[in-house]
């Protein structure tokens, strides 16, 4: 199967600044154009048919790519297991819910308070717990994720199982009001934070913490004799992507009005997990375009609405088994100087030289 | 905090933590030779468990025509009943989870993909299975009629043992120790700790991979499904969700005896059945799945590879 990830990157590789640009800004005007989509017949088939389509552009589809992004730190770029991620962003939704109607701290004030609440909280799980390797991580985390939920269940005082109702919404920036008859609005400002979290991304993996993460994912022994300090980098690695969970949390709260417990459970977790792997873990396309197709299908395919976890289930099997690595996997070497890329170019050309040729011999051959 | 309770009741909490104990031990046995020999979480586990209980609720039904309002039955007939449910439960979950490895899990092996692959690959197995059944039984609790009526073995001083009980705790141990026996003496056993240890070299001495990989799905299957039989006679109901939070548990007990290592998950599930029911008794039911855990990371924090995870590379199923 064609390697759309390096075709991708080679395409990319070989256009010009100018080039560069001019595609980034049509994408994400494309990106920002996307709620009116719903309103072309030429677009229109993306209409969701129960909920609204604007809706389901902010919460899930924008909602979880932000997420996978930031869970992509975790489990793509470190190579840490996390099952238990939604507690970030159940900590960020809690904070805004709790500070919103105890205090007169607007949504955008609150943003970094949630966010450090998260980080804080990947510090605390993550000094003790990230010694622990592979699966051990993955079932702490994921007892971490339940503690979180549980938590919230057997508290009174933060509304219990009922959780908390009137959360405020976001005052209005630049004339653009934040409430509910502005879906897009809300899309926009999620769209902002992605490119954030894409652009934050990109400079750290070719910066000290993204050499440190992939040497980290590569194998933690020779890392660690290299003189990478392990501990501290899956610390930072753990409290950014807590930091972006929180993020997102606090703009859930502030958009759905409302948070309860049961919006936070494992399933959460485990679909932003698929998401990143389905995708392609450690690329960051390839995340957007698995968290994209797993939030946007099942409210597509609502109307088989009975059957749609099933048909759900069943395309997660299908598609890791015809491509384990995921939609988009990463660049299999992600450093190359000039040498070696003209190197690479060569050899790929000879390679196709003499499958052409012996091609050409089969054929003759067979004749 | 009510220390009373577990002071005058510990007898009682002794004998529920043990039964309850039992059926994580089977169950995570599914989970630990599993992950011992491919190095992977079995995510669908806690669905071949749903449905060994679903195959349970079935063939007293449907088979022997039990319904909610008929008198347990006695005897030879009770013998052949339960043995029949056992038979039943224990070859679909075995049956499943063969299945579940031909189709999830194979593919992706054989092609060498990482681990996060098959990981995902297994969430969708469970997910598929488990929305199945929600389908077609529309989310309604399935209740099993009480084939077995539940009087008390004995007696003493108003601690009593319960039939289920003591059949739960019996064959848990009986089962327990058959695998063990198995996975240590016999030459299929010795071929899975094999495979577990190496895979290319036991490649090399002439192993049948696939056929191995196998078996040991085969095993893991057939001892959640008793697991799943188990529970049906002691809590008489399942719905399709009924595997998430065994599974749960179960694999909890796995990681905290030391996932990979086959005594570890008996020790493991015997102490997590222990601590739920004391700790549930202690600071109320709704803590008890936080317990659980706060124990787990208590472990994890002073042994970082579980209880018995010191003797990983050698006794690895």
């Amino acid at each position: 199967m064609i390697n759309l990830r390096d075709k991708g990157a080679e395409l990319w590789d070989g256009a010009n600044r100018l080039q560069r640009t001019a595609f980034a800004l049509v994408a994400i005007f494309a990106a920002l154009c996307l709620p009116y989509a719903g309103n072309f017949s030429l677009t229109n088939f993306l209409n969701t048919p129960i909920s609204s389509y604007e809706a389901v552009l902010v919460y899930p589809v924008g909602m979880y790519i932000l997420m996978a992004l930031g869970l992509n730190i975790v489990v793509g770029k470190s190579g840490l297991l996390d099952l238990g991620y939604v507690a970030f962003f159940a900590i960020g939704a809690y904070t805004a819910a709790i500070l919103g109607t105890h205090t007169h701290l607007n949504t955008w004030e609150i943003l970094p308070i949630g966010m450090g609440f998260a980080m804080l909280a990947g510090v605390l799980l993550g000094l003790p717990t990230l010694r622990l390797r592979g699966d051990y991580l993955a079932i702490v985390t994921l007892g971490f994720g339940e503690i979180v939920r549980i938590l919230a269940i057997n508290t009174p005082s933060i509304g219990g199982p009922n959780g908390i109702a009137g959360v405020p919404q976001p005052p209005t920036v630049l004339g653009q009001a934040f409430d509910i008859t502005h879906p897009d609005h809300f899309f926009w400002l999620v769209v902002i934070m992605i490119l954030a979290v894409i652009w934050m991304v990109r400079r750290l993996s070719i910066r000290r913490p993204g050499r440190a993460w992939e040497a980290i994912r590569q194998d933690e022994d020779v890392a660690l004799l290299m003189g990478v300090p392990i501990l501290r980098y899956k610390i930072w690695s753990f409290s950014i992507g807590a930091a972006v969970g929180g993020a997102a949390g606090v703009i859930f709260a502030s958009e759905q009005m409302f948070v309860a417990p049961q919006s936070f459970n494992y399933n959460v977790s485990v679909l932003i997990l698929s998401c990143v792997v389905f995708g392609g873990m450690g690329n960051i396309w390839g995340v957007v375009l698995g968290a994209s197709i797993l939030s946007y299908l099942p409210e597509r395919i609502r109307f088989i609405s009975n059957a749609r976890e099933f048909v759900f289930g069943l395309a997660l099997v299908v598609m890791m088994n015809i491509r384990p690595e995921g939609l988009l996997p990463r660049k299999k070497r992600e450093h190359l100087s000039d040498e070696e890329r003209a190197a690479l170019k060569a050899t790929r050309a000879a390679l196709n030289a003499s499958k052409k040729a012996s091609k050409k011999a089969e054929k003759e051959a067979s004749k | 905090m009510n220390f009373s309770v577990v002071g005058s009741q510990f007898f009682p909490l002794l004998i529920n933590g043990l039964a309850l104990g039992f059926i994580y031990v089977l169950v995570s046995v599914g989970y630990t030779m599993v992950y011992g020999v491919l190095r992977l979480i079995n995510f669908a586990n806690s669905e071949i468990f749903m449905l060994g209980t679903f195959a349970t609720a079935i063939v007293s039904t449907s088979v022997f025509k039990f319904n909610q309002n008929s008198q347990p039955s006695h005897g030879m007939k009770l013998v052949i009943v339960l043995l029949c449910c056992l038979l039943a439960s224990m070859a679909t979950s075995g049956v499943v989870a063969v299945f579940v490895e031909l189709i999830a899990y194979r593919r992706l092996r054989t092609k060498g993909a990482n681990r996060l692959g098959s990981l995902i690959s297994a969430i969708g197995t469970s997910i598929t299975l488990s929305e199945g059944v929600r389908i077609l039984t529309h989310s309604i609790p399935v209740a099993s009629p009480r084939v077995l009526s539940k009087f008390y073995v004995f007696k003493i001083h108003g601690v009593g043992l319960r039939i289920d009980q003591l059949l739960t705790i019996a064959s848990g141990l009986l089962l327990f120790i058959a695998v063990d026996r198995f996975v240590t003496k016999t030459r299929m056993g010795k071929a899975i700790r094999a495979v577990s240890m190496s895979e290319e070299n036991s490649k090399l001495m002439g192993i049948n991979l696939n056929r191995v990989i196998s078996l040991t799905f085969l095993i893991g299957g057939l001892v959640t499904g008793a697991a799943a039989f188990m529970y049906m006679t002691v809590y008489e109901q399942t719905v399709f969700n009924v595997g998430f939070n065994i599974g749960l548990a179960a694999f909890t007990a796995a990681v905290l005896g030391g996932i990979g290592n086959l005594r570890g998950a008996f020790y493991g599930g015997l102490a997590l059945g222990l601590a739920e029911e004391y700790f549930s008794a202690l600071l109320g039911s709704q803590w008890k799945e936080i317990t659980v855990f706060v124990v787990l990371v208590l472990v994890l924090l002073v042994k970082p590879n579980g209880l018995f995870g010191e003797a990983v590379q050698q006794t690895r199923v």
